[in-house]
């Protein structure tokens, strides 16, 4: 079991040295000398991704952050089954932050997210395991004197004329120097390991406590920080007396910092109750008047004015005007926290002319960039050495890299290697959040009762302003993310125009676990829903009729109504609600069954999932993907909200931030379309279909339509009360 | 100074007795399978067993355990029923969680040897999952309380 876990670095670079010989392709392996001496030859091979040892092990270097979506799994499973290896011989490693690593999409960084990293590396990892094949081939021929095309690989050994046979392990020295094939061929025919559901190689170091995270990271003389951190955004300190935290036992230092004033001590615990002492009076400059309460009046009112026009068909507002029955309805969605299990920390040891990084990032390069701008270093001085990641959803890719940059601060000024946790409370309000958002939209029918005309108004920040992705993403004030999943609906609306307003405000906000998606799919299926039952007709067949150029979101549509049983009887009080929502190249429908009780008190009962997500790599991964999904975006529909009041978020921990607890679980059953179509992503757009799918359920169920969220009990009652 | 047993070692600690039994765990024992997720007792990650009871050690004070048997995830066999049913149903995704959440599950199956959804419902709602393992977590209960039961029964 143990050779099937991650090894850390050093491990792997004791490894390398002991297996020496091995067939290393790399052009530049930034591990250090000792790697890369190990190799016979470094500096033939075009890329970095796999190393071959004459231990017979087969190494993958993993470029993507593992936060759950297995990806130490899926992309050395690319690697593998170009290469023929042995499965039971690979192992991954994560790679360091260099250029040969950077996204093969997103431009010069090192990233996680987007749902893109099978997507994006499918290519070039199957092309890695390609050439090394061709490469052993080769040698093998050579060896035997045999014609390389009566050579094949199979399982880790080349196989040539008259039985000959030789391990991967044996050939990797002689391998090594020979020239990298600049255009290998992919394998033809059946996949030894693609599509099927081969178990994680990271689930063992998972389960014994071993996997290290970010927060599991020590060090000899290792700190540990807290910072107190303003009450609102955008607050500094007047006045700071640290007299009384400097007395409480194991408190070595209190340090200013730019998020606040860090308490450096020997462990969290004297960190945290020297915090507790510190007497801060804090300038809260115009962070205090924000709230969430005047924001949702501000943003309505926008919503009644025109907004800048992100898709424009046909002639929405004429077609509107002449109508005689308008359907309009208002959608309101809070803000969110991403809430990952692992609260954000950062291990730093910064010397005069070095400076290591170890945590959980999603944006490596950004983050190892911002760490150096702090130390004063350069880039290159800096290694940042990605650990597990108890959780990403988006939160360890920020622009700002705020939670490194204050770990560099701190270390700045301990001068001992030092980590900086936060509390689940500075977590949660201390920023960022997917944005608040107010939708209106008016729409009127044809003839037979489908949309004739649909006009949509968005109001939200843009979490794309002002940060690098500006140029690229942010088009004529349009970002993309704001009206992703709206603007580019799918469905035959003849007269459509979709319109946003990006209010400027001091709440930080950020992409949260499928961005634009976890917002549009809310407003435009439940809407779609609504027009539906306003024309009399039933929700899935109006969604049918408005897809017929779309194959790919009617079969999923019609495999979920079929495997939910849509239109069978429901026992009474429940309901069934159907949304379909497309993201990051999925296609994915997804069928509710809900009750609601006296108290208000929904129960998700059961959901069916239907996901087109093109090639697969892992079909138990894909299925882990959309359970996952499924119920994070349940955690939001029902309970999610971030308000704030006098500058102050409300919310602290997970009394009142609620996620959904294994009792509250319902029944989820996943079914994946089988497809050749190029691979889609899985790790987001399991979430955007549930909280419409329940809604619509809910309405289904009781008659009342909710078109805000979270659907908490009390706003259910109310509902419930106002209905009758 | 505080005496106690981790994982069936006597261990002894000189700390404030305040301070929750996680942070000396992780801090002062070098046990970093316990997991920090909540600091309230809200989230499960920091389950340990404490004289066979499921208990989070974020909220227990070092000196409530003078004595006392703690059990942690790195005390768990790796051939423990539930440790091998987790890796069965692939239950882990990101696995901040899971150490808590097999804890919680150890204690459950020893008290109830064939527990029922409700069973398992009422044990393990304290345990929070974001990544949603929750369905699979059901699972590999049921399929380690069913290998138990089967090679309790071969015993007999």
């Amino acid at each position: 079991m143990s050779k099937k876990s991650g090894m850390t670095r050093r491990q792997f670079i004791t490894t390398s040295a002991l297996a020496g010989g091995g067939l290393l392709l790399a052009c530049h392996v930034p591990f250090g000398n000792r790697y890369a001496s190990a190799a016979a030859d470094s500096s033939f091979a075009p890329n970095a991704f796999l190393r071959i040892g004459s231990d017979e092990s087969v190494t993958v270097i993993v470029n993507k952050s593992e936060m759950g979506q297995g990806v130490y799994t899926s992309l050395p499973m690319l690697v593998a089954e170009e290469l023929c290896c042995d499965w039971e011989k690979v192992t991954f490693v994560p790679s360091p932050v260099a250029t040969e690593y950077n996204h093969a999409q997103f431009g010069p960084m090192m990233v996680t997210g987007g749902s893109t990293s099978v997507r994006s590396e499918w290519e070039r990892l199957s092309l890695a395991g390609a050439a090394a094949r061709e490469m052993l081939i080769a040698a093998a021929a050579d060896e035997w004197q045999a014609d390389p095309a009566a050579c094949r690989a199979e399982k880790g050994v080349i196989h040539g004329p008259g039985g000959k046979m030789l391990t991967f392990g044996k050939l990797a020295a002689k391998a090594a120097r020979l020239t990298v094939p600049k255009q290998p061929k992919l394998k033809s025919g059946s996949k030894t390991l693609l599509g099927k559901p081969l178990h994680r190689l990271d689930s063992p170091a998972k389960i014994n406590g071993t996997a290290l995270f970010s927060i599991d990271v020590t060090a000899p003389g290792m700190l540990t920080a807290v910072i107190a951190r303003p009450p609102v955004f955008g607050g500094k300190v007047k006045n700071l007396d640290a007299s009384k935290a400097l007395a409480v036992p194991g408190v070595k230092q209190v340090v200013a910092v730019d998020a606040g004033v860090a308490v450096v001590a020997d462990g969290f615990w004297p960190a945290l109750k020297g915090r507790e002492q510190l007497q801060i009076v804090w300038n809260e400059g115009e962070g205090g008047t924000v709230s969430t309460a005047a924001m949702a009046k501000e943003y309505a009112r926008l919503a009644a004015t025109p907004g800048l026009v992100a898709r424009r068909d046909g002639d929405a507002s004429a077609v509107l005007e002449k109508s005689k029955k308008r359907i309009m309805a208002e959608y309101e969605l809070p803000y969110l926290a991403h809430a990952t299990m692992e609260p954000l920390n950062c291990f730093v040891d910064l010397k005069k002319d070095s400076c290591l990084i170890r945590t959980g990032s999603q944006n490596q390069t950004a983050d190892r960039n911002a760490a150096a701008r702090v130390a004063g270093l350069k880039p290159e001085q800096v290694t940042l050495e990605t650990t597990f990641l108890g959780g990403g959803f988006g939160r360890r890719a920020c622009p700002s890299s705020d939670f490194v940059v204050e770990a560099v601060q701190v270390a700045r000024k301990t001068g001992s290697p030092v980590k900086v946790i936060r509390t689940r409370e500075d977590d949660m309000r201390a920023g960022y959040y997917r944005p608040m958002w107010f939708d209106r939209i008016t729409a009127c029918l044809d003839g037979q009762g489908l949309p004739l005309a649909w006009h949509h108004r968005i109001v939200g920040q843009s979490i794309i302003a002002g940060t690098p992705f500006e140029s690229g993403m942010v088009k004529e004030g349009i970002d993309a993310t704001s009206v992703e999943g709206a603007a580019d609906t799918p469905y035959a609306i003849p007269n459509l125009q979709v319109e946003l307003h990006s209010p400027r405000n001091a709440v930080p906000v950020l992409w949260w676990r499928s961005v634009g998606h976890s917002h549009t799919a809310f407003v435009m299926e439940s809407f779609l829903d609504e027009l539906a039952h306003t024309a009399g007709k039933d929700p899935y067949q109006y969604r049918r009729a408005l897809l017929t150029r779309y194959p790919r979101h009617l079969k999923v549509l019609e495999t979920a109504a079929q495997k939910s049983g849509w239109g069978s009887p429901l026992a009474k009080g429940q309901g069934r609600g159907i949304a379909l929502h497309e993201s990051f190249g999925s296609f994915v429908a997804q069928v509710a069954e809900v009750s609601l009780d006296a108290k208000g008190q929904l129960k998700v009962q059961r959901v069916v999932c239907v996901i087109d997500c093109g090639r697969i790599v892992n079909p138990d991964t894909v299925k882990a993907q959309m359970e996952s999904g499924i119920v994070f975006g349940l955690s939001a529909a029902l309970y999610g909200a971030i308000t704030l009041k006098n500058g102050r978020v409300e919310q602290g921990n997970f009394h009142d931030y609620p996620l959904l607890r294994l009792a509250a679980m319902p029944l989820v059953e996943v079914h994946i379309i089988e497809s050749s179509e190029p691979p889609g992503g899985v790790g987001e757009p399991g979430v955007p279909p549930i909280a419409p799918a329940v809604a619509n359920a809910l309405f289904a169920a009781t008659g009342v339509r909710v078109r805000s969220l979270p659907l908490t009990p009390d706003k259910l009652k109310a509902a419930l009360r106002d209905k009758t | 100074m505080i005496v106690f047993h981790v994982n069936g070692q006597e261990r002894r600690v000189d700390a404030n007795p305040e301070t929750p039994l996680l942070w000396v765990l992780r801090d002062n024992l070098g046990l970093n399978g316990s997991k920090f997720g909540c600091g309230e007792g809200l989230c499960g990650a920091c389950t340990v067993q404490i004289d066979g009871t499921p208990q989070r050690s974020c909220i227990t004070p070092v000196g409530d355990v003078q004595g006392k048997q703690v059990v942690t995830i790195e005390g768990i066999a790796a051939d423990h029923a539930v440790k091998q049913a987790w890796l069965a149903q692939e239950v882990s995704q990101c696995g901040y969680c899971q150490p808590g959440q097999i804890m919680s599950a150890v204690a459950l199956l020893e008290k109830k040897p064939a527990p029922t959804d409700s069973d398992i419902d009422a044990a393990m709602s304290g345990n929070l999952c974001r990544c949603g393992t929750y369905g699979r977590i059901r699972q590999a209960i049921h399929a380690a309380s069913k290998k138990n039961r089967v090679k309790g029964g071969s015993k007999s």
